[in-house]
């Protein structure tokens, strides 16, 4: 019984290999850009968790001044304003990630990046910052009198 | 060469097509042929920072606890390291600058219309190059102004909707500006921008041999006074002047001027005052000064790099945005657009450094 070709495929045999081939190129090319790319993305490193600091004696801040400290690989800035509270923020500018600091005249908090700034209430008052700063809790140890910051979920308000 | 020589090549590679290609070549002359050299300066240019490129890499190293240390270190202790750092700081700027200056007469000439639409392509992605080697370079030395423009450069990637928390990460290495930073700057500064530029560049350069220098538009119809000079050595020797001019006044720069190191960069000390980018990205730095926090629903960050973006593929596509000159029309439109951009970018770079 002769067997019966059937031309009317509705793949054509070229344009079944030109896929195929096509197929593979694009799967081999995908392969190899694929583990470039995961290569040039940084791992997540592993952060040490802080969730408190202490910054010694309350009297070595003196009145409306600010300082910067380190808060696990984060900067922070703790004020001291005029009236004697203190108040601490992480210190990065929520407009382009410069560090912020405090401007004794004004008692308030400005960024010298792009001239931004915010109150001794870390509240963005003028220029670009879009947010308030982070806040951090203050918490002045009894006894010792020494300064701990606390980061909010740190249950410190 | 001798002869002797030259036929010895000659048989085995035909280097004759060569030299009559040499010869046929030629320049239009009119009454802008005097920016037809800007081109060539950048050229120039390109060939100095190769080379002192090449000499601070014999002692930069890089990483944070060695970078500003080498640099500090090739600027007093080597013998003219500091001449050769400055020439490479002050012919990177002029480099820039010429570059610039050359795509605006491109620009203004309207050389860019039908057929060179990819020369003119090819020199815009060269112009982002030499921006990314700017920006990447900048850094290397390790101090607090290049630490702070870093970062702030790299977190308005943020801004791009999207891919921007990624990208923000692809370049900087990690969430922060680090050591990886600097890792990643090196490498795109001295391997993948050259190789990249490189490729561009002879492409470029390429388009500008096989279809000869462009004239203005108004100058392409023929009166027939034919109005050239010849490539070699007419031309040539001009250029060869130009950049000798232009190599004595990098100098002079580099040794009246010389490049400040500055204060080795402390990621946990505030942000210096009076803090600015590089003359080139000034105009942009003081635009994202002036814009509010919020426009509309949308940052005004974001606002601002969008249409910084939007403005940059419209210079890219200008050849096919511009249609009148391809048919040898002038666009006053086109005129004006372009006076405006070039006093924006005038105006803003002044204000950056006037204003605090």
């Amino acid at each position: 019984m002769p067997i019966e070709h059937t031309p009317n495929y509705s793949v054509s045999r070229r344009r079944f290999l030109d896929l195929l081939l096509g197929g593979t190129g694009l799967a081999a090319l995908i392969g190899l850009f694929y583990p470039i790319f995961r290569y040039l993305t940084p791992p997540e490193q592993e952060e040490a968790v802080v969730s408190s600091v202490n910054l010694g004696p309350a009297k070595d801040f003196p009145l409306n001044s600010g300082k910067i400290f380190r808060f696990g690989n984060k900067p922070g800035i703790i004020i001291r304003g005029s009236d004697g509270k203190f108040r601490a923020y992480n210190a990065t500018c929520t407009h382009l990630d410069c560090i912020v600091q405090y401007d004794a005249k004004v008692e308030g908090v400005w960024c010298a990046c792009h001239n931004g700034r915010y109150d001794i209430n870390g509240r963005n008052i003028s220029g670009p910052p879009p947010r308030p700063l982070t806040p951090y809790a203050v918490k002045i140890q009894p006894g010792a009198e020494e300064i701990l910051i606390a980061s909010q979920d740190g249950a410190q308000g | 060469m001798n002869n002797k020589m030259w036929n010895w090549f000659n048989e085995r590679y035909k280097i004759d097509s060569l030299r009559e290609f040499a010869q046929k070549k030629s320049v239009p002359l009119h009454s802008a042929t005097i920016w037809y050299y800007f081109g060539g300066i950048t050229l120039f240019l390109f060939g100095v920072q190769v080379l002192t490129g090449i000499f601070l890499l014999l002692y930069y190293r890089p990483g944070v606890d060695t970078a500003f240390e080498s640099v500090k270190f090739i600027i007093t202790k080597v013998k003219f390291g500091w001449l050769i750092r400055s020439v490479h700081s002050w012919s990177a700027n002029l480099m820039v600058a010429s570059a610039i200056i050359h795509m605006f007469s491109v620009f203004f000439h309207r050389s860019y219309r039908k057929p060179r639409e990819l020369s003119w392509v090819t020199g815009v992605i060269m112009l982002c190059l030499l921006l990314t080697f700017g920006f990447s370079g900048y850094l290397l030395p390790w101090n607090e102004l290049a630490f702070f423009a870093t970062k702030v450069g790299t977190d308005s990637a943020r801004a791009v909707p999207f891919i921007g928390d990624m990208a923000l990460r692809l370049m900087r290495g990690g969430a922060d500006v680090t050591g990886a930073t600097l890792a990643r700057f090196f490498g795109l500064h001295i391997s993948i921008l050259p190789i990249v530029f490189a490729v561009v560049l002879g492409v470029h350069l390429f388009f500008v041999q096989l279809q000869g220098m462009s004239k203005p538009l108004g100058h392409s119809r023929d009166d027939g006074k034919k109005r050239s000079m010849p490539f070699v050595p007419d031309f040539f020797l001009r250029d060869l002047i130009v950049w000798m001019v232009v190599f004595n006044i990098v100098l002079m720069l580099a040794v009246f001027f010389p490049w400040e190191l500055g204060v080795k960069a402390d990621p946990f000390s505030p942000a210096p005052a009076g803090i600015k980018p590089e003359w080139y990205f000034l105009f942009v730095f003081q635009s994202l000064k002036f814009l509010p926090a919020h426009i509309g629903p949308f940052e005004g960050e974001m606002v601002g790099i969008m249409a910084l973006g939007l403005v940059g593929l419209a210079i890219i596509l200008l050849p096919w945005l511009d249609r009148a000159a391809s048919r040898e029309r002038r666009s006053r439109w086109l005129d004006a657009i372009g006076v405006f951009v070039l006093l924006y970018f005038a105006v803003f770079t002044i204000l950056g450094y006037v204003l605090d």
